[in-house]
C-alpha cells in the first residue's frame, strides 16, 4: 500500500465487516436473529440494531440520510476544521433540556404486538378469530401504518421512494418518472463502529467509547445518563433510546461472540452468505487527518490510506510495539475484509461524506446495471455490453455513487467493471475455456487474483468469510463481571437463576414490564 | 422564646432526618444503582410539549435555586454591608423571583400535563415519578403562592429575618426552631415540603442533577477504553477543532 514517506504511527486493530450486496435477497434473517438476541425487550421494541432496507427508499428511521434535517455526523466548518454537524460542545449542553434534532417514535414506527390470546380464548363462533395489532406503547388497538422496511421490494415506492434523500438532482427526476424501468436492491445496515465515531464524540457523559483492542463502539450502561445526544450525532441513526430504561443502546457487534472468536449473530445466520468479518489494522494517529479531508470524494481514498498492510514488515514491527498479539497479526494477514477493502478494492464505505470513517463496507451490487443491460436488449454475459452499460446507464450508477462514494461515479464504475470482468472470466473458466485475460487486465487483475477473489466472493466458504481471532483473556481480568450478564438488560428480564443477584440491585426507577401475555397493558 | 415540642419535631428533628436520608440515600444509590441513574428521557415518545416545557422548567429552576441560595444562605447583614439596601434587595428578589417562579411553574405544568395526557408517557411513569411529580409541584406551588400572597400582593414579609435564620441554623448545627415557628403558614408548608423533596431526591430521577456533564466541555472528543479496564483511559488526544 502506498504510504509515502510517513512513518507508521500507533497501530490499532479493528474487527470490521464487508457485505456483498449482490447476494442480499432481503430475507431479513439477520434482522430477526439480531432482534431475538439483543432487542426483544421492553423499551427497544422499535429498535433494530440490524435492519435491512430497500433502496431506493426512505430508510429507517425515515429519511435518516438527510443530514440537513437530522444533523448527524461531522462536517468541515468555514476554516476547514472538523466539527460535529449538530453543533459544538456548548451548544450541545444547552440543548440537553430538549434536543431539537432527535427523531421521534413516529420517525421510526409505532411498535405493535398482536392479541394472540384471542386465537385460543375466543368463544366458538362462525368466524375464525384473528389476532389484532395492539400498540406496545399505549396498549390500544392500532392500525399498522409504517415499519422498519415499509417499502419492502419497492412496495409503495411511487409514494415513498421519491423521499429517498439520495435522490437529488436532475438524474433523480428520471428515477422518479421511470419507475417501470426501475431497479432495487437491499441494504442491510448495522452500527458502523466508525474510526471517528460522532456518537462517542457527542456523548456528554463519556459513556460511549471505542474499544482499544477490537474497535467495537459500546455504550457503558452504568455511565449513560440519558442525555440522548448520541442519537442525533450518529448519521446512520444506529444509536437508540431505550424508553423504558432511559438509556442509549446500540449494536454491540455481538462482542461476547467476537471475543470468543465467533462471527456476529447477523453474520452467522446470513442465509445469502454475504457477510465477511476480519481484522483491519489502521494508523490511529491519522484518523483525524483523514476525516478532515477537504474534498468529500477524496474521503474514500483517505480512509483506505489509514488502513495498514499487515504484510508490510514495518507495519508488523509497529503493530508489535503497539501491543497487538501475534495471532491477531496472523489473522490480519488472512483477513477477508482487508482483501476486499484494500487489496482488491471492491468494497466501499456507506456514506463516506459523513466523515465518521465507517467500518462496515459494501461490495456494490451489479444487479441494477445487469437488469438495465437486459432491459436495453443487451447480453449481460458479454463484458463489452456490461462495460458500456456501466458507463452509459447513469441512473443506477449515480445512485450507487450517492450511497458509497459521495457522488464519485468513477469509483463505483471501477468496482462494477472489476466485478463484471471477474464474472465473465470465471464464467469462461468454469465452462472449460481458457478465459479472456484482456478484460481482467483492463481492471488490473491477474488470473491468479481473479481466482482468489472469485473464491472469496462466489464460493465464500465459512472459514474464508469469518476470520475472527479470539480475545486475549489474560489481559482482561475485569471481563468476568460483564460476561455473566447481558449489558443492556433491564431488571424485568432477569432469568430466574440470577434473581438472587438481582435482588441486591436497587429496583427504583425501573418501569415494570407493561405488556401482559394477552397484549393488554394494565 | 423557647420552642415547643411540636416545633422541635417539625423544625429540628424532621429536617435533620430528611437531610440524613438525602445524604445516605445518595451514597447508597450511587454505589448500588448506576444503571438506574439517568434523566429517564421521554423525548422519544413526546416532543412537542417537552420542547417548551423542559427548557422553561429547567432554566426557571436554575434561577429559583440561585435565588434561594442568595435569600437563605446569605444573611441580610452581608448584603447590607455590600451596600444593597433592604428595599433594593426586596424589589429585585420579588421581580426576579416572580419571573423565575412563573417560568418554572409553567414549565412544570407542561411537563406534568404531557405526563398525564400522553398515554405512552403515563404508562411509562414509574413509582418514583408518582412521588416526585406531586411533591415537586406542591413545593413549587407553595413557594410561589407564599411569595405572591405576602410579597407581591401582600404587605411584604421579610423571610430573611425568620426562615433564613432557621435555614442557616440547621447547617451550622445550631438549630433555631423558634425563628420559623412564627412564620406565615405558606412559608412553613413550603419549607416542610421542600424537606420532603430533599428526602425523596436520591430515590428519584432528580439524581441526574449531580451528573450535569460540565466535564464534557474539556474532554477530548474521542473516548477509547480498554476491554480490561473499568475506567476510561483516553489514549488518543485527537482533538478535532471544537
Amino acid at each position: 500500500m502506498p504510504r509515502g514517506e510517513a512513518a507508521v504511527g500507533r497501530v490499532m486493530a479493528q474487527v470490521a465487516m464487508v457485505m456483498n450486496l449482490d447476494k442480499c435477497i432481503g430475507c431479513h434473517t439477520c434482522s430477526v436473529t439480531c432482534k431475538q438476541t439483543w432487542t426483544n425487550r421492553a423499551g427497544v421494541e422499535y429498535a433494530w440494531f440490524n435492519n435491512v432496507e430497500t433502496k431506493p427508499g426512505v430508510g429507517y428511521p425515515r429519511r435518516y440520510e438527510d443530514q440537513e434535517q437530522w444533523k448527524g455526523g461531522w462536517m468541515l466548518d468555514g476554516r476547514g476544521r472538523l466539527v460535529l454537524r449538530s453543533g459544538g460542545r456548548l451548544k450541545r449542553l444547552l440543548s440537553l433540556f430538549s434536543n431539537p434534532d432527535l427523531p421521534a417514535i413516529e420517525d421510526y414506527y409505532e411498535p405493535v404486538t398482536y392479541d394472540y390470546d384471542t386465537l385460543v380464548s375466543a368463544p366458538a363462533g362462525q368466524d375464525i378469530p384473528v389476532a389484532r395489532p395492539r400498540s406496545v406503547l399505549t396498549g390500544k388497538p392500532t392500525a399498522i401504518t409504517w415499519g422498519a422496511n415499509w417499502e419492502d421490494g419497492l412496495g409503495g415506492a411511487p409514494e415513498n421512494a421519491g423521499g429517498d434523500p439520495n435522490l437529488t438532482g436532475e438524474w433523480a427526476e428520471k428515477v422518479r418518472f421511470e419507475f417501470e424501468q426501475t431497479f432495487l436492491f437491499h441494504l442491510p445496515r448495522l452500527c458502523e463502529h466508525c474510526l471517528n465515531p460522532a456518537c462517542v464524540s457527542a456523548c456528554p457523559s463519556g459513556a460511549l467509547y471505542k474499544r482499544v483492542e477490537d474497535g467495537i463502539v459500546l455504550v457503558d450502561q452504568d455511565r449513560c445518563r440519558g442525555w440522548r445526544m448520541c442519537v442525533t450525532a450518529c448519521p446512520y441513526k444506529k444509536v437508540y433510546v431505550n424508553h423504558a430504561t432511559g438509556k442509549a443502546e446500540k449494536c454491540t457487534f455481538c462482542f461476547p461472540r467476537i471475543e470468543a472468536g465467533q462471527p456476529t449473530v447477523c453474520s452467522e445466520t446470513c442465509v445469502g452468505r454475504l457477510r465477511y468479518l476480519g481484522l483491519l489494522l489502521y494508523d490511529a494517529d491519522r484518523v483525524g487527518e483523514a476525516a478532515a479531508t477537504a474534498d468529500e470524494q477524496d474521503l474514500l481514498d483517505a480512509q483506505r490510506d489509514v488502513f495498514l498492510d499487515p504484510h508490510d514488515p514495518e507495519v508488523i514491527a509497529a503493530a508489535r510495539r503497539s501491543g497487538i498479539p501475534e495471532d491477531w497479526l496472523d489473522a490480519a494477514r488472512r483477513s477477508p475484509v482487508y482483501a476486499l477493502v484494500s487489496r482488491y478494492r471492491v468494497a466501499l464505505p456507506l456514506h463516506p461524506e459523513y466523515r465518521t470513517l465507517p467500518m462496515v463496507w459494501y461490495v456494490p451490487p451489479l444487479s441494477p446495471v445487469l437488469d438495465a443491460v437486459t432491459g436495453a436488449g443487451g447480453n449481460q454475459d458479454d463484458p463489452d455490453h456490461v462495460f458500456a452499460a456501466v458507463t452509459r446507464l447513469r441512473i443506477p450508477l449515480e445512485y450507487l455513487a450517492e450511497l458509497f462514494t459521495a457522488g464519485d461515479t468513477e469509483a463505483v464504475a471501477g468496482v462494477l467493471m472489476k466485478l463484471t470482468a471477474l464474472r465473465s472470466y470465471m464464467r469462461e473458466r468454469t465452462l472449460g475455456e481458457d478465459g479472456d485475460e484482456t478484460a481482467l487486465q483492463a481492471v488490473g487483475l491477474t488470473p491468479r487474483e481473479a481466482e482468489d477473489l472469485h473464491r472469496l466472493l462466489a464460493v465464500a466458504k465459512y472459514a474464508d468469510r469469518y476470520v475472527v481471532p479470539a480475545a486475549h483473556k489474560e489481559d482482561a481480568a475485569a471481563l468476568g463481571a460483564l460476561e455473566n450478564r447481558c449489558p443492556v438488560e433491564s431488571h424485568g428480564d432477569l432469568p430466574a437463576d440470577r434473581a438472587g443477584k438481582a435482588n441486591k440491585k436497587v429496583m427504583l426507577g425501573f418501569p415494570a414490564l407493561r405488556r401482559t401475555s394477552s397484549g393488554g397493558t394494565e | 422564646m423557647s420552642a415547643s415540642g411540636a416545633d422541635l419535631l417539625l423544625w429540628v428533628a424532621f429536617p435533620y432526618v430528611c437531610l440524613a436520608v438525602f445524604v445516605v440515600g445518595h451514597v447508597w444509590r450511587y454505589r448500588h444503582d448506576q444503571f438506574g441513574w439517568t434523566t429517564h428521557t421521554s423525548q422519544l415518545l413526546e416532543h412537542r410539549w417537552l420542547r417548551w416545557g423542559s427548557p422553561l422548567f429547567h432554566l426557571g429552576a436554575f434561577m429559583v435555586i440561585a435565588g434561594h441560595v442568595v435569600g437563605l444562605a446569605v444573611p441580610a447583614s452581608w448584603t447590607e454591608a455590600a451596600g444593597i439596601s433592604e428595599n433594593a434587595y426586596h424589589t429585585t428578589a420579588v421581580w426576579a423571583g416572580s419571573v423565575a417562579g412563573l417560568a418554572m411553574v409553567t414549565g412544570l405544568g407542561m411537563l406534568c400535563a404531557r405526563r398525564l395526557l400522553t398515554r405512552r408517557i403515563r404508562l411509562g411513569t414509574d413509582r418514583s415519578d408518582k412521588v416526585l411529580f406531586p411533591l415537586l409541584t406542591a413545593t413549587v406551588l407553595l413557594g410561589i403562592t407564599a411569595t405572591a400572597a405576602h410579597n407581591v400582593f401582600g404587605a411584604g414579609y421579610d423571610y430573611r429575618t425568620t426562615v433564613s435564620v432557621w435555614f442557616r441554623g440547621i447547617f451550622v448545627l445550631q438549630p433555631k426552631p423558634e425563628a420559623i415557628a412564627g412564620a406565615p403558614l405558606l412559608f412553613q408548608l413550603h419549607a416542610l415540603t421542600a424537606c420532603l423533596l430533599f428526602a425523596a431526591w436520591p430515590f428519584t430521577r432528580l439524581v441526574h442533577v449531580w451528573s450535569a456533564p460540565v466535564g464534557y466541555l474539556a474532554r477530548p472528543y474521542l473516548v477509547y477504553r480498554r476491554r480490561a479496564e473499568g475506567n476510561t483511559r483516553v489514549l488518543s488526544p485527537t482533538r478535532p477543532a471544537r
